[in-house]
């Protein structure tokens, strides 16, 4: 956002590797009070520029209107401040929360007031859900107005209470730039998760010279360190007399940046792990201790794993019902160690024996300090890799059928050599996606777990590749019916000539619908079925990016290579076999140990 | 990619013993599991500022907490409003209402009151006037003092527990009830004992 063309990948290039002296001249580097000296503040739009200057924030996301136009206007003067402009709201929203989770620090995305604001809805209660640092910054109407109906107004604080972590109405333009760093510093301050402030047009046009401080969170909110001493010694002594047990390791590792402590523990100790579907990444699938994801379309060797533990160590997890299946029959022989950062966690869905309030590395390593042998567990690890050898994920490709979607996946994760960012949609592409992608490092995962958007993956794609290092791929994984519902954002990716690769899973289907229709509504297909969809790669083409088709197994590799190797935005729709399904499944409520590997299985559950 | 799933089905795993109660407690699995809801009072001392009501009871109804009652009013300091909840919960239900509530940033601190508390409740009643010596006899059996009499109604206040007003208005009855309003419940913790407060800033949560 300057006076500059948009930024380029070559441009980014240029800045991502450049020396601290190019982060001083853009600003990133200064202090307060060096930017209050180069410009003061004089409005209290710039007041709220410089707060975000002064956190560090490098990128925004959103889309221009009538309310937000002051803050537009200050941002124009920003060397520090780069911003996207998306082609919805809704993109905004998600491309900031994906920028935050590879980033791991508050993504920015603003709108102006009434259907701006409501647009980013989605995306905040996106980020609410999987605990994403974000920050909405949305424009309102003129404090005068406010509760008469007037033109674009809504009740944003009072839309967004229930979805974000706080909010606020700023309405005193001298506290509006401490109202923005408040926001920033808790949106990343213990349990992360999104805040929003809301503007008011005559606040950010009024005059102030009062310049914002250090981004501070505020006196009532004290985010746990440390566990207390005598629960984690507690808690290691029935880990010490485990003979079964796991480690469920949830998306908290990843965002308190605790998986080296996680794979310290888990290896010094031997103690098999269990992943959830935001803790993708957190411990190497590849690793013989790994168990990959459990849940409701988890490896039947995790889901055998939990439900037969006899201890449970959840780290940074809120126990989903996708991943409990049934409360009752969840790990029910087991003692449950719960450590999370948030203290509403704790026995809010699974009742924890030895709660463990605080940092997941600090926990981690408050008790590995406490641990005096590791549980006898031989006989456990090997009952584990027997599962693991009775339940492999693994699928077939009969000729006489059309392509299947795990090769696509797996043919994806080889081209790009594993070091890739992958973001989904949500469906069946993105069970695949989790089940066929071998994932190692943390961040490098970003799906849209706890609300389930449709429509996430694209402009999580372009929040991702803005985040990620240069020579990272980032690959996207979309259905053809999630697909549909944020491609105009394609513009955006053209435009800024962003590397992002789009695997469309396109079966024509609403698939995940039509898998349960099959399964619980007698193959009655109201309403999934999408045979009306475009194709793809031309409306790829369209937009300005890369466009292949995919029908068969021969030009899989082909296509994959030229998508990859293309330096812009790619599409390449692969016509997927219309009726594959996703399994293993463990049915809505069912127990985690009963998965079924098949329709009929289902059927006798 | 060869053979697609595999291994043993369903029903030739093993299966576990054990059971968790739908509060995820495990539990005998030959014993009865549903755990028993309670009364409990729960003080909470907040930022006294707009929105913060609407903040917590928006927290309480979108968490289907069973909530009674729910007070507020401002306290000896400017800054701060006490409220005061009375919520019908299983024991994890209640410790999630306290723990949920204390995430809300204007909330200063929470804490769940004891069965002895001071607890009180404002009523006015409002009953038919054709029986005015019985209407008083009445009022004076439970305290209650006649705020308002009429021709046609007579409207008295009467202030204790929640069993204490349900009673009356029972008694009541008998004259044609016109209308009721209460307050629900105000508590404050016995003797010199803190309620939900922050003396010397720190914090009360139990
Ligand atoms: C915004 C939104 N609307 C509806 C749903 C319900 N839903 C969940 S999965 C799904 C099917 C997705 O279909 P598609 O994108 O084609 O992916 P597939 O399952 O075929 O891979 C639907 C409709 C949702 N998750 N999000």
């Amino acid at each position: 956002m300057s006076e500059r063309a948009p930024v380029t990948e070559t441009e980014k290039e240029a800045t991502d590797a450049g020396d601290a002296a190019d982060a001083a001249a853009s600003g990133a580097n200064r202090s307060p009070e060096e930017r209050a000296e180069g410009r003061p503040v004089e409005t209290g739009a710039q007041s709220v520029v410089r707060a975000l200057e002064n956190a560090g924030i490098e990128y925004l996301f959103g889309v221009q209107g009538g309310a937000i136009m002051p803050v537009y206007d200050a941002l124009y003067d920003s060397d520090q401040l780069t911003h996207f402009t998306m082609a919805h709201e809704q993109g905004a929203s998600h491309a900031a929360d994906a920028y935050g989770i590879v980033a791991g620090e508050p993504g920015v995305c603003m709108a102006t007031s009434g259907p701006g604001a409501t647009n980013l809805v989605t995306g905040i209660a996106d980020a609410n859900m999987d605990s994403d640092p974000m920050i909405a910054l949305t424009g309102q109407v003129a404090r005068d107005f406010v509760g008469n109906d007037a033109f674009q107004e809504t009740d944003t604080t009072g839309v967004t209470d229930p979805i974000t972590k706080t909010n606020f109405f700023a309405d005193d333009p001298d506290v509006v730039g401490d109202d923005v760093g408040q926001a920033l510093a808790l949106s990343n301050t213990g349990r992360p998760g999104p805040t929003l402030v809301d503007l008011p047009k005559d606040v950010t046009k009024a005059d102030t010279d009062v310049e914002p401080g250090e981004p501070e969170t505020p006196d009532t909110f004290h985010a746990p360190e440390e566990a207390d001493d005598e629960a984690v010694a507690e808690a290691v002594r029935a880990i010490e007399a485990s003979e079964k047990p796991v480690i469920l390791a949830g998306g908290g590792i990843i965002k308190g940046d605790a998986t080296e402590e996680l794979r310290e523990f888990a290896t010094t100790y031997e103690i098999p792990v269990v992943t959830t579907m935001p803790g993708l990444g957190s411990f190497p699938e590849d690793h013989e201790l790994s168990m990959e994801m459990a849940g409701m379309h988890g490896t039947g060797f995790a889901n055998m794993a939990i439900t037969h533990c006899d201890v449970l160590i959840g780290i940074g997890t809120r126990f989903d019902d996708r991943l409990t299946g049934g409360i009752d029959t969840f790990a029910p022989d087991a003692e449950v160690v719960h450590v999370d950062i948030d203290p509403a966690e704790i026995s809010k869905n699974i009742h924890a024996d030895y709660p463990l309030i605080g940092d997941a590395g600090t926990v981690i390593e408050q008790l590995d300090a406490e641990m005096d042998f590791a549980p006898d567990a031989d006989e456990w690890r090997e009952q584990c890799q027997t599962w693991k050898d009775e339940y492999p994920m693994d699928y077939s490709t009969p000729d006489d059928e059309p392509l299947k979607p795990e090769f696509v996946v797996e043919a994806l994760d080889e081209a790009t050599g594993g070091d890739a960012i992958v973001t989904t949609g949500v469906g069946q592409h993105q069970m695949w996606a989790c089940q066929y992608w071998t994932y190692t490092e943390p961040r490098t995962w970003v799906s849209s777990h706890g609300l389930g958007t449709m429509g996430y993956g694209l402009p999580a794609a372009i929040g991702a590749r803005v985040a990620a290092d240069d020579d990272q791929e980032v690959v996207c994984f979309e259905g053809d019916g999630s697909f549909l519902m944020t491609i105009q954002e394609l513009s955006v990716a053209v435009r800024e000539d962003m590397d992002i690769t789009v695997a469309v899973l396109n079966n024509e289907y609403v698939g995940m619908v039509r898998q349960w229709q099959d399964a619980f509504f007698d193959g009655r297909h109201a309403a999934s079925e999408y045979s009306w969809c475009p194709e793809f790669d031309k409306l790829a083409e369209a937009f300005g990016a890369r466009g292949f088709a995919v029908d068969d197994y021969d030009e899989v590799a082909d296509a994959v290579e030229a998508a990859v190797e293309y330096d812009g935005p790619s599409v390449i729709d692969f016509h997927i076999d219309p009726r594959a399904n996703v399994y293993p499944m463990v049915p809505s409520g069912g127990a985690n140990g009963q998965f079924a590997l098949s329709e009929e299985q289902l059927e006798d559950l | 990619m060869t053979g697609g799933l595999q291994g043993p089905g369903p029903k030739d795993r093993p299966r576990p013993d054990g059971r968790r109660n739908s509060q995820g407690i495990r539990v005998d699995p030959d014993a009865e599991a549903e755990p028993d809801t309670r009364r409990a009072v729960l003080s909470a001392l907040v930022k006294h500022e707009p929105g913060v009501l609407a903040e917590v009871s928006g927290l309480f109804s979108r968490r289907q907490f069973n909530i009674e009652s729910l007070t507020v009013g401002p306290t000896e300091d400017d800054d701060r409003a006490r409220i005061t909840l009375v919520i019908e919960e299983p024991e994890p239900g209640i410790e999630q209402a306290k723990k949920q509530l204390r995430k809300l940033l204007p909330v200063v601190s929470v804490r769940e009151l004891p069965e002895d508390a001071n607890q009180r409740e404002l009523a006015l009643i409002k009953v038919g006037a054709t029986r005015p010596d019985e209407v008083h006899a009445i009022a004076e059996m439970y305290d209650a003092k006649g705020v308002d009499a009429g021709r046609d109604t007579i409207t008295v206040e009467i202030t204790g527990s929640t069993q204490k007003i349900d009673a009356a208005v029972e008694a009541f009855e008998q004259f044609g009830i016109h209308e009721i309003v209460r307050t629900g419940t105000a508590a404050l913790s016995r003797g010199a004992e803190y309620t939900a407060t922050t003396p010397d800033g720190a914090p009360a949560d139990d």
